[in-house]
């Protein structure tokens, strides 16, 4: 009975894990990456997520908001206070109000979530053909293997293929992962668009995968927090499980059957 | 002066005797409960379904704390507790996959009876009582799920609120009160949130009289024959500790999922707010949902479709009386048994069905799986119960099962 129990367990287990899995295969072959953050240990890359913070700023933060993000969050890749300080007095936003009632402008502070690059969705509208580039702060929980998916979209601009060309709308571009494979996102990275501060060579592939990194911790802040409690608190009820086990056949054996 | 008792227990015999609340808990789960010797695993899920319970209303009341529930602040709120409420993302994650782990333990528990025939006399009350408890547990889950204000959050109350609809003559006046207006919106989203904050309180008004009706007969167990006083055992310390061991290693599937796994039971499109313009491409309720959702969809006609779908739970409160026969336990019904155990798979494929679109095979399986539910309970239970000859039941739960005396 106990071994049903078990396998019963399982099957529902396995039934529900591959959920998210079934949803991409639905579309197309996802070329699947080694992330730090896999694995029952995985963690982030501080280094790697600095370098993907730097492509979302110099690239994607122009059409793209990072809503739950604010600055003084940045400490958890590395940056020290002073460094966010500064970081932030890079922008201006609007505040209310002086001791006059207006509206007025000043440096952004630690605090201050990171500014979003349109006023408003008509205005993002209005300035991308009618498409809305989404917030990227939970991107990589939002579709089904995210990490994966987001690193294989950004990076599958290609020329459509002869019966295609015709299809494809205005404003609109190719691209082989992308549900329809039309996007409203023009590609956005080229080899050595951007000089990273560490030196790493920025390929193509290097800045997808590193700002992919980067969204994923944007997304699940506490990854590696809840891996670790993760560990501590299986080891724990382990041992107890263990410990009732003996505990029980102990009771149990005053018993004749 | 040995034998006298010391202050505390005088302490304690004085409370007793104006408020015997600890004498009441040892009868109901304690030394003074007298249960079977031969209960297996199975019998463990019923304290499991009590401890989530217990889980889920903590970790709820807690959210509840840094929830806000309103159309423009319940996704940032839920996205707060996330980051910025110390081990916020803790309580979330436990919570929202408690709620799928309360349904796997509960399935089971309801299988495990249907398996051994738990229902039959004289234990109906108690299995109709089960089934208010899976009802209502349907119904907070549901509701719970849109709190959070995501895509499949707005479009799952949009589809299930809907469906009352069908109901003839009042189905709009239905839908209306639901809503609180004329569409889902802010209205749905705070009563949706102060009947899920109250229905798990129901919930455990009636676990109680759950255990209370268990008390009366007793439990069943694997071999579904009357147990004499002889074969049976305190509850306490016996089935405690069983049960505390059995909860250890659930709480290692369990913990496993939260800290590994923690979205793979929820739909990615939970994690984009509300978009009452942008209907999601694919619609799908939790899993625990999926084979009712199918029996739904089984059928053209909405109004057809939600009778079935209501009727494949409610059809369980007569299960007592559409199985005719009185040996309780499948071990000894060959055929009953051989029917459970294609009914369990035709449950997992119709939830297979449910997160599908209905067309092609998955619409051919949803009907044959629809045809086969109501078939098994209308016409297969009656018909077993006369013609099956059951194996011969030993006299007691002691006795070793007997050769048939034919032979
Ligand atoms: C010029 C503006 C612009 C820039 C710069 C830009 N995007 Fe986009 N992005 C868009 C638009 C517009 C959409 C909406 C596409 C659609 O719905 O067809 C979009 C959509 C997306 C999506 C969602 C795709 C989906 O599955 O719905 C992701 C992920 C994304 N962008 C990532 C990025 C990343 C990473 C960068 C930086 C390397 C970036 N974008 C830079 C305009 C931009
Ligand atoms: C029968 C017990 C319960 C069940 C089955 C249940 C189920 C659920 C489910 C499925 C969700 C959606 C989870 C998600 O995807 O985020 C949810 C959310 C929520 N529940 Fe419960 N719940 C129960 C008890 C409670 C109680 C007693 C409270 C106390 C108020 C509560 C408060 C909340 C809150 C505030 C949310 C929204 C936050 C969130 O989405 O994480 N729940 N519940």
């Amino acid at each position: 009975m106990r071994t049903v129990l078990f396998a019963a367990f399982a099957v529902i287990l396995l039934n529900e894990l591959p959920a998210d899995v079934k949803a991409a295969s639905e579309g197309v072959e996802l070329d699947h990456q080694e992330w730090t953050f896999d694995g029952p240990f995985g963690g982030f890359d501080r280094q790697q997520l600095q370098r993907g913070f730097q492509v979302y700023r110099e690239v994607c933060s122009s059409c793209h908001g990072l809503d739950y993000i604010a600055f003084r969050n940045l400490e958890a890749i590395g940056y020290s206070e002073d460094q966010t300080k500064v970081l932030a007095s890079e922008y201006l936003i609007e505040d209310c109000c002086d001791d006059q009632g207006d509206i007025f402008d000043r440096p952004a502070i630690p605090a201050d979530g990171i500014p979003n690059p349109y006023p408003n969705e008509q205005f993002a509208r209005a300035s991308n053909n009618g498409s809305l580039p989404p917030d990227l702060s939970l991107i990589t929980k939002a579709r089904a293997n995210g990490p994966d998916y987001i690193y294989n979209l950004i990076l599958a601009y290609e020329d459509p293929p002869a019966d295609m060309e015709e299809e494809i709308m205005f404003g609109m571009y190719y691209n082989t992962v992308f549900d329809g494979n039309q996007i409203a996102m023009a590609q956005q990275l080229f080899d050595e668009l951007i000089e990273y501060s560490d030196g790493t060579v920025a390929t193509n592939e290097q800045m997808a995968k590193d700002v992919t990194a980067f969204l994923h911790w944007a997304a699940e802040p506490k990854l590696e927090v809840r891996k670790q409690t993760g560990v501590r608190v299986l080891l724990f009820t382990l041992v107890f499980t263990v410990l009732a086990y003996f505990l029980k056949r102990r009771i149990w054996a005053g018993l004749k059957h | 002066m040995s034998n006298e008792k010391g202050w505390g227990m005088r302490a304690f015999d004085w409370f007793e005797e104006r408020l015997p609340i600890v004498s009441f808990i040892d009868h109901s789960v304690g030394s003074k409960y007298p249960a079977p010797n031969n209960l297996n695993y199975f019998w463990n899920f019923g304290s499991l379904a009590g401890f989530m319970l217990v889980v889920l209303m903590m970790t709820g009341i807690v959210l509840a704390m840094s929830y806000t529930p309103h159309v423009d602040h319940a996704f940032e709120s839920v996205e707060r507790i996330m980051r910025d409420v110390n081990s916020g993302w803790l309580i979330r994650y436990l919570h929202a996959n408690g709620g799928s782990f309360f349904f796997i333990v509960v399935l089971i528990h309801i299988f495990r009876g249907m398996y051994y025939g738990s229902y039959k006399a004289p234990r109906e009350v108690l299995w109709w009582l089960g089934i208010v408890i899976y009802l209502l547990m349907m119904a907070t889950a549901f509701m719970g799920y849109v709190l959070p204000w995501g895509q499949m959050s707005f479009w799952g109350a949009t589809v299930i609120t809907n469906l009352f609809s069908a109901v003839p003559i009042v189905g709009d006046e239905i839908v209306t009160l639901l809503w609180g207006g004329f569409s889902v919106d802010n209205p749905t989203l705070n009563r949706f949130f102060a009947l899920h904050y109250l229905l798990p309180f129901a919930i455990v008004g009636v676990v109680v009289l759950h255990i209370w009706a268990l008390h009366i007969p007793g439990s069943n167990n694997p071999m579904g024959i009357e147990v004499t006083a002889n074969d049976k055992i305190p509850f306490h310390p016996y089935y405690t500790s069983k049960d505390v061991f059995g909860l250890g290693v659930f709480l290692l599937f369990y913990f496993t999922v939260v800290f590994w796994f923690p979205n793979a039971m929820g739909h990615p499109d939970n994690y984009i707010p509300a978009n009452p313009l942008q209907t999601p491409a694919h619609i799908v309720p939790e899993w625990y949902f999926l084979p009712f959702y199918a029996i739904l969809r089984s059928i053209d006609d909405k109004l057809t479709g939600v009778i079935l779908m209501f009727g494949s739970i409610l059809i369980l409160f007569v299960v007592p009386w559409l199985d005719t026969s009185r040996v309780r336990s499948a071990n000894f019904r060959p055929i009953f048994k051989v029917l459970f155990w294609i009914f369990l798979l035709d449950c997992f494929v119709l939830g297979w069905c449910g997160s599908q679109l209905p067309e092609g095979l998955p619409l051919i399986l949803t009907r044959v799986g629809t045809f086969w539910y109501f078939f098994h309970f209308l016409v297969l239970l009656p018909v077993v119960g006369w013609i099956e000859t059951p194996r011969p039941l030993p006299s007691s739960i002691s006795t070793p099962v007997i050769a048939s005396p034919a032979e």
